[in-house]
């Protein structure tokens, strides 16, 4: 059975269509990277599974529980199983390192300090910021901030880490080092990984199966290997680096000619 | 002319949406303000109170302290230039001090804690939006009412009118100082006439205003924050907004009091 099911969902904002009747399921402890380009709908996707926002149509089971639909008390419940680092890190610039890492283990837990403190310690070696732990987020560097996001969302020990693409603004060198340490977690802990990005290096190294999104639809899900043979001029285009529209000359002066067709209907 | 209608029926949707949304966040905060109580709540909650108590009353005590005694200082000094050619120099005391514990005590501490306290929930609210930290507190199963905005409320409820009883004594101790040094009036005589032309019913009246003063503070700074959408800039005007609606509003709400106690007193 799937961890996440998604059917038929619609998201629109202010009546423009975002995602058009997606369908995927994503299987226990596997790697699943969302793959698309910039506007494609992605990170959309990725907050309607986190349950941040409420979709037009649609249904997105987690763990057998319809998050469109259920209670505040059902969607805490999931929530608790669910780990997430966003694009940003989002870390809390008031909390030291160790203290964004303690936050959900002192509110959701009644584990003494003492042990707290100990887990703590063993999320921030996981992901290499053992001796960190008491500097705040401002003295940290791009890739420490997003390992601090990782440490944090496997602070409760979640059955599905979310990651909003972990390697953005990265140099390549730590942004390998990323998709090690998410491997890394992979394997040491069965999780089931769900990744975000348009970084296709980084996809092809740590995915299981890839979903493309393209302009609000998956335009194609499979595994690595069948992606990379995927002969969709999309999926070609993206993989191959080819730009969609070059700007042309003609095209410059149609939207010319068309700024001064309105500029005298104006006057 | 249709755009003026346009216009005038869009902004008072606005108005009303603003409203409406002050009145879901009060009743939201209510429900969550347990978890803010000492003993009963939950205990960081309640540590975060107190931080927020010492920002919003103690960090503030300079301040409100030294408006309170320029205003009771200008108080006096005004209103003797006018009762000193009746020859009623003697009413300096009741205006002083009656015009502080109904009026100006509550006024005046509103008006700098809005300035000093309500931009800061602003900013630090729609920082914390921009930045996804409140995305990031509700994947954690927190809600960033009851984490953020149930212990600032309490924190107001208390901070507040205790500075304002404190601004009252200021501006009192004040008007002594004034006369003292044009009338040579013993400051104990001073301050027996000045305990003498108070009532209780003054007293409670001022700290009735101050607790909806402190309300409008609380709810107006915070929902400037939560309402943030953009970059830092739009940080920077919710901060903006938030005083000029905060104090807009203490005014409005200073004025509806004043006119409730006036009107109960003379029926």
């Amino acid at each position: 059975m799937s961890i996440i099911s998604i059917r038929d969902l619609v998201v629109e904002y202010d009546g423009r269509l975002v995602l058009d009747g997606l369908n995927l399921d994503i299987e226990p402890g596997e790697t699943m990277v969302l793959l698309g380009g910039s506007g494609s709908g992605k990170s959309t996707l990725l907050r309607q599974i986190i349950g941040l926002e409420r979709p037009k149509s649609g249904s997105v089971v987690v763990k057998g529980v319809d998050i469109t639909r259920c209670s505040p008390g059902e969607l805490t419940k999931v929530r608790h199983s669910i780990g997430v680092a966003f694009q940003s890190a989002a870390l809390f610039n008031s909390l030291s390192v160790k203290d964004n890492v303690a936050l959900p283990l002192r509110e959701h837990t009644r584990l003494a300090p003492s042990i707290i403190d100990l887990m703590v310690w063993m999320k921030l070696a996981v992901v290499g910021l053992g001796d960190f732990g008491t500097l705040l987020p401002q003295e940290l560097s791009g890739g420490m901030k997003k390992r601090g996001a990782v440490a944090r969302a496997l602070a409760l020990d979640p059955e599905i880490l979310v990651l909003d693409e972990p390697s953005a603004g990265l140099d390549p060198i730590v942004a390998a080092e990323l998709d090690e340490l998410i491997l890394l977690l992979k394997e040491a802990f069965h999780m089931t990984v769900i990744v975000v990005t348009h970084e296709m290096p980084s996809a092809f190294r740590i995915a299981d199966r890839i979903a493309m999104l393209h302009k609000g639809i998956f335009i194609s899900v499979g595994t690595k290997n069948e992606i990379k043979a995927s002969q969709d001029p999309r999926v070609r285009h993206f993989i191959d680096r080819i730009p969609e529209e070059l700007a042309n000359a003609t095209a410059v002066a149609a939207h010319f000619e068309k700024y001064l067709h309105s500029q005298e209907t104006h006057q | 002319m249709a755009n003026v209608f346009e216009d005038a029926g869009r902004r008072t949707l606005n108005e009303l949406d603003y409203v409406g949304s002050l009145n879901i966040q009060l009743w939201l905060t209510l429900r969550a303000m347990k978890s803010a109580l000492p003993l009963v709540g939950n205990r960081y909650r309640w540590q975060s109170t107190v931080r927020q108590m010492l920002q919003i009353g103690y960090d503030a005590l300079p301040m409100v302290s030294i408006i309170a005694v320029c205003t009771g200082f200008i108080l006096a000094m005004q209103g003797a230039s006018e009762l000193r050619r009746f020859g009623a120099l003697h009413y300096v005391i009741d205006l002083v001090a009656v015009g502080f514990t109904r009026e100006l005590g509550p006024l005046l501490t509103a008006i700098a804690v809005s300035g000093r306290s309500g931009s800061a929930f602003a900013a630090e609210i729609g920082t914390m939006k921009v930045t996804e930290e409140l995305d990031s507190l509700r994947v954690m199963a927190l809600e960033p009412i009851e984490f953020l905005l149930a212990p600032k409320y309490l924190a107001a409820l208390i901070s507040i009118p205790c500075l304002t009883i404190i601004s009252n004594s200021f501006g009192i101790i004040a008007g002594g100082l004034f006369m003292f040094f044009s009338t040579r009036l013993a400051p104990l005589l001073y301050l027996r006439y000045a305990m003498e032309s108070i009532a209780l019913r003054d007293v409670i009246t001022g700290l009735i205003k101050s607790l909806a003063f402190a309300t409008i503070i609380a709810h107006v700074g915070c929902l400037e924050g939560f309402r943030v959408r953009g970059g830092p800039d739009a940080v920077g005007r919710s901060t903006t907004s938030a005083v000029v609606k905060s104090t807009f509003l203490v005014i409005v709400a200073d004025a509806i009091f004043t006119a409730i106690f006036y009107f109960t007193v003379s029926s």
